[in-house]
């Protein structure tokens, strides 16, 4: 590839806009970082040869450029973030309720806006393969503008001279000259420099003081950050790495912890759901105004089981109890590498539910017989004695009026309605009861017997999601390397001033990546009681 | 004198004494001298903001005592907190670049802040158990202060604007600066006749006639629910309804109150046009010829510099951390969530755009305007209207 040597000797690779040893402008290439038509140079990249200026020739090339473009860097990102606008317009798919059919809830709820809505798939927009393209575009661009820009930039950092040519002086943004200057100033002025730990450099009577230098490399270190953790979301979905899952405990229920291949169960001896108390003088106020009970608490009192032995087929497993604890919001309990967390519940699910059997026109309702349904094992059909029978016609967990058709909404016993049918001894054919919580449904009264509820039990169900998360290490190194990496470039700045000797006096300029009042004052103080003047700041806004 | 009350003096307190701070700032403008060098009035103005801020602060710690847990946990809370980040931010910048003229806009804006939190529910509330964490203030105080830097950016920003946009002529640029008045207008007319009407306790209840429930509004009806029937009488019935798209018992309320804020944004406005017969802005222009705009340019820059760090530890890592504990999953596309990510794109989009020539200036004060719009979109509208998951128990 062409070399450009310049005039101080030292030779730069091809697409060098500003010399690295000594700054001077390359006349040919001064149209790559806009500065033929300024005063002032541009020192983005210490006029560095970026990868991306030089070379286009083949596919790789241009792929190269496009996505080593600052500009295309922003526009990945102004195009994300009106992207994730749009998905906040209306509820995701995963907010809206379950138990509906989304293109009906979305039309229904939203009208011709919610129906387009859902027909451009906005309603799995985060999800959808275009915004993981863009996001994806996004590392892509974040990896290759650094590469590109990182590798000359440390290079040209590392061959500066602290000689420069008068040129790269005079078009700095501070920058000024002083006619006659005696060596003292001069002197004075560097001790004060380091007082303000700026690095002195000297070569023939050039002198450079530079200082936080490190922080040119905070934004590489920062996208570093971002790309782990844009890796880590991109293991996430190999379940290697991300399991989620769920299960649902009723109170004195044991059961299989999901995606532990069977090897650890779960008791649930108890679930609690605290309520403030409105006699509470502190919050009394504020419940009374919201009109509703407000939760304190959702706890789960677990007992976590690990297998002991071989598990044969058809036998319960050999259980030893491994572990203890309540499972609260915000304290997740955690078994290997699995969390449980508190996420649902469902109070008073019922359990059991007694009846007896009377006759209809008994005032004291005395039993001709009782039974119990148990709604974990439902039986077909109960033998009260003394030639009584009930036949479980049909069980309703969850029961409601479909059009005048009783139908359940779930399998979950959260109102239970029955159709028995009742057979006695003195009876040729049965009578039916049709029974729920609180009302009796018969079709018609003129039933012999009746069937009565004498008790119910119920309990409460706990929802926990299970877990397995091998990415969050990943995630928080990522976020900690980025945070680093921000601070580094954002609270430390990398000053630099040049004192150029020019025949009897001295030319003084100074750049910084950022923060120029507080490089302006550093320029004050170590100048300050000098004959040397302060440079003037050559591009003010107008 | 028991913690609540006091907590409540505090913050009374601290909001009449920024005013007198604005009051000191305002003298700064007749000072001849250059503006970053210290003045009287402007030495006076900072002590008095400081006085303010630690009043500010007893409000915070008596008021953590009298509830037992950080004071951050609903929207009048949360918005008196985000005003004294505010006030905060505009402390350690004054400290860096010694700006008098950034109390005279922050302050205002901050004092209104203050004004529009305490139009809400301001009783001590329970906890509900997902936001039982310590993550709680640790999140929220530094989200809060890293928003608050970042309006200090949006403070500088219009300074420079209202300096360096030619008011002689009437043009676009022109048309949005007075945009941003009104928008700051309508805030105040909000706090003003909310607290107007309920010092009156003025109610006029709607039962909505599918659901049966009711809605109490607490200022007079012009935008009624959609399919709402007023329960109470001898008051002013709505001139219209809600429109049915508006989803919620509540849309037609919060439509009402926005009428409500717009149209007295637009009395205001109006009456402070007739009165100055120019454009607002126009009329604080030569108040602010004195400024540096290459100083505005290079605070509204700093304080993005500062406070994006800020902002990405507390909206975004300890969010997720808390996210990660209370509701399993550190990052779920809740609105607030994304909004909170939108924050961040833009200011990342507003730090890469400073790398360019010819961002600089006017275009970058623009998207501190903006950056802010955002902000306060994320901490209001997020809040109010779109449905997030902020309430575990639904």
């Amino acid at each position: 590839m062409e070399k450009i040597k310049c005039e101080c000797g030292h030779v730069n690779p091809e697409g060098t806009v500003l010399c690295e040893a000594c700054g001077k402008p390359i006349e040919r290439n001064q149209h790559i970082d806009g500065n033929e038509k300024n005063k002032l140079l541009n020192m983005r990249y210490e006029g560095s040869a970026r990868r991306s200026q030089t070379k286009n020739r083949n596919i790789v090339d241009k792929i190269w450029i496009f996505f080593s473009s600052v500009k295309v860097g922003v526009w990945l990102i102004v195009l994300t973030l009106i992207a994730s606008i749009i998905g906040t317009l209306l509820p995701q798919e995963m907010y809206i309720p379950q138990n509906v059919e989304p293109a009906q809830h979305y039309r229904d709820q939203y009208g011709l806006f919610g129906q387009i809505y859902y027909q451009m798939g906005f309603h799995n927009l985060y999800s959808s393969w275009w915004y993981i393209l863009l996001i994806a575009s996004i590392g892509v661009s974040l990896v290759i503008c650094s590469i590109d820009r990182f590798v000359p930039l440390y290079r040209a950092l590392k061959r500066q001279k602290p000689k420069r040519h008068s040129n790269f002086i005079r078009r700095q943004r501070l920058f000024g000259k002083t006619e006659a200057v005696k060596s003292e100033d001069i002197n004075k002025a560097v001790s004060r420099l380091k007082k303000k730990r700026y690095k002195i450099s000297e070569e023939n009577g050039h002198i450079l003081g530079e200082k936080g230098r490190f922080s040119r490399w905070g934004p590489y270190v920062n996208h570093i950050g971002l790309i782990i953790v844009l890796i880590a979301a991109l293991l996430r979905s190999m379940s290697t790495f991300y399991i989620e899952d769920y299960v649902w405990v009723r109170e004195g229920e044991t059961k299989v912890i999901p995606q532990t291949d069977g090897q650890y169960y779960i008791k649930n001896n108890d679930f609690l759901m605290d309520v403030y108390d409105e006699k509470d003088e502190r919050y009394a106020e504020a419940i009374e105004k919201t009109g509703e009970m407000i939760p304190s608490n959702y706890e789960t009192k677990a007992e976590i089981y690990e297998v002991k032995g071989e598990t044969i087929a058809g036998q319960d497993p050999e259980l030893t109890k491994i572990n203890e604890g309540e499972i609260r919001v915000n304290e997740p309990l955690k078994i290997d590498d699995i969390s449980l967390y508190q996420a649902s519940y469902q109070l008073n699910e019922f359990q059991k539910m007694s009846f007896k059997l009377h006759r209809s026109d008994d005032e004291d309702e005395t039993p001709l017989g009782e039974f119990t349904f148990d709604m974990s094992d439902p039986k077909k059909e109960y033998d009260l004695g003394n030639g009584y029978r009930v036949e479980v016609d049909e069980y309703y967990p969850e029961f409601f009026m479909d059009d005048g058709v009783p139908d359940t909404k779930s399998k979950y016993p959260k109102k239970p309605a029955f159709i028995f049918f009742v057979y006695g001894p003195d009876m040729e054919d049965y009578e039916v009861n049709f029974l729920t919580i609180g009302a009796n449904l018969n079709p018609h009264n003129n039933n012999q017997y009746k069937i009565s509820v004498t008790g119910v039990d119920m309990r409460d169900v706990t929802g926990l999601t299970v877990k397995r998360d091998h990415t969050i290490p990943l995630f928080i190194v990522g976020a900690i390397i980025f945070m680093l990496g921000v601070i580094q470039g954002m609270y430390w700045y990398h000053r630099r001033i040049w004192i150029h000797p020019k025949e009897e006096g001295v030319w003084i300029a100074a750049h910084t990546n950022k923060n120029w009042f507080g490089l302006k004052k550093d320029l004050e103080y170590s100048l300050e009681g000098t004959e040397i003047k302060i440079p003037d700041d050559q591009q003010e806004l107008k | 004198m028991d913690y609540v009350s006091l907590s409540s003096n505090f913050l009374f307190a601290s909001f009449i004494i920024y005013m007198v701070a604005i009051f000191f700032f305002a003298f700064t403008i007749r000072d001849k001298n250059k503006p970053h060098k210290t003045s009287k009035a402007g030495t006076i103005g900072i002590i008095i903001t400081i006085i303010g801020f630690l009043s500010q602060v007893g409000y915070f710690i008596t008021r953590w005592i009298a509830s037992q847990h950080a004071p951050v946990s609903n929207m009048f809370e949360y918005m008196t907190f985000f005003g004294m980040m505010l006030v905060f931010a505009f402390i350690i910048l004054y400290f860096i670049y010694k700006v008098n003229l950034l109390g005279l806009f922050i302050l205002p804006v901050a004092v209104v802040v203050i004004g529009y939190a305490s139009v809400f529910p301001q009783e001590i509330s329970p906890l509900v158990p997902s936001l039982k964490s310590h993550w709680l203030y640790i999140h929220v105080t530094t989200v809060s202060l890293g928003e608050g830097i970042l309006a200090v950016s949006f403070g500088a920003g219009l300074i420079y604007l209202i300096r360096q946009i030619d008011q002689t002529v009437k043009s676009k640029k022109t048309f949005w600066l007075e945009f941003i008045m009104y928008s700051i207008l309508s805030v105040i007319a909000f706090v003003v006749i909310s607290t107007t009407f309920s010092s009156m306790n003025y109610t006029v209840e709607f039962q909505h006639s599918e659901t049966e429930t009711t809605v109490e509004y607490h200022m007079p009806a012009i935008a009624g629910p959609n399919d709402g029937e007023m329960m109470t009488d001898d008051k002013m019935s709505a001139w219209f309804k809600a429109p049915g798209w508006m989803n919620g018992a509540e849309a037609g309320r919060k439509l009402n109150s926005l009428l409500w804020s717009l149209l007295g944004g637009l009395v205001l406005y109006g009456v402070i046009r007739l009165v100055l017969r120019k454009r607002i802005c126009a009329a604080i222009q030569p108040l602010v010829k004195n400024t540096n705009p290459d100083l505005l340019d290079e605070v509204a820059y700093r304080a993005v510099t500062i406070g994006f760090p800020v902002f990405t530890l507390g909206g975004l890592i300890f969010a997720s951390i808390w996210a990660q504990e209370a509701w399993d999953r550190f990052w779920g596309w809740d609105p607030k969530e994304v909004w909170a990510l939108i924050t961040w794109f833009f200011y990342a989009a507003f730090l890469h755009l400073r790398l360019s020539r010819g961002w600089h200036g006017e275009k970058s004060a623009w998207l501190t305007v903006i950056g802010f719009a955002i902000i306060m979109f994320n901490l209001v509208v997020v809040n109010l209207v779109i449905s997030g998951m902020h309430s575990y128990a639904s």
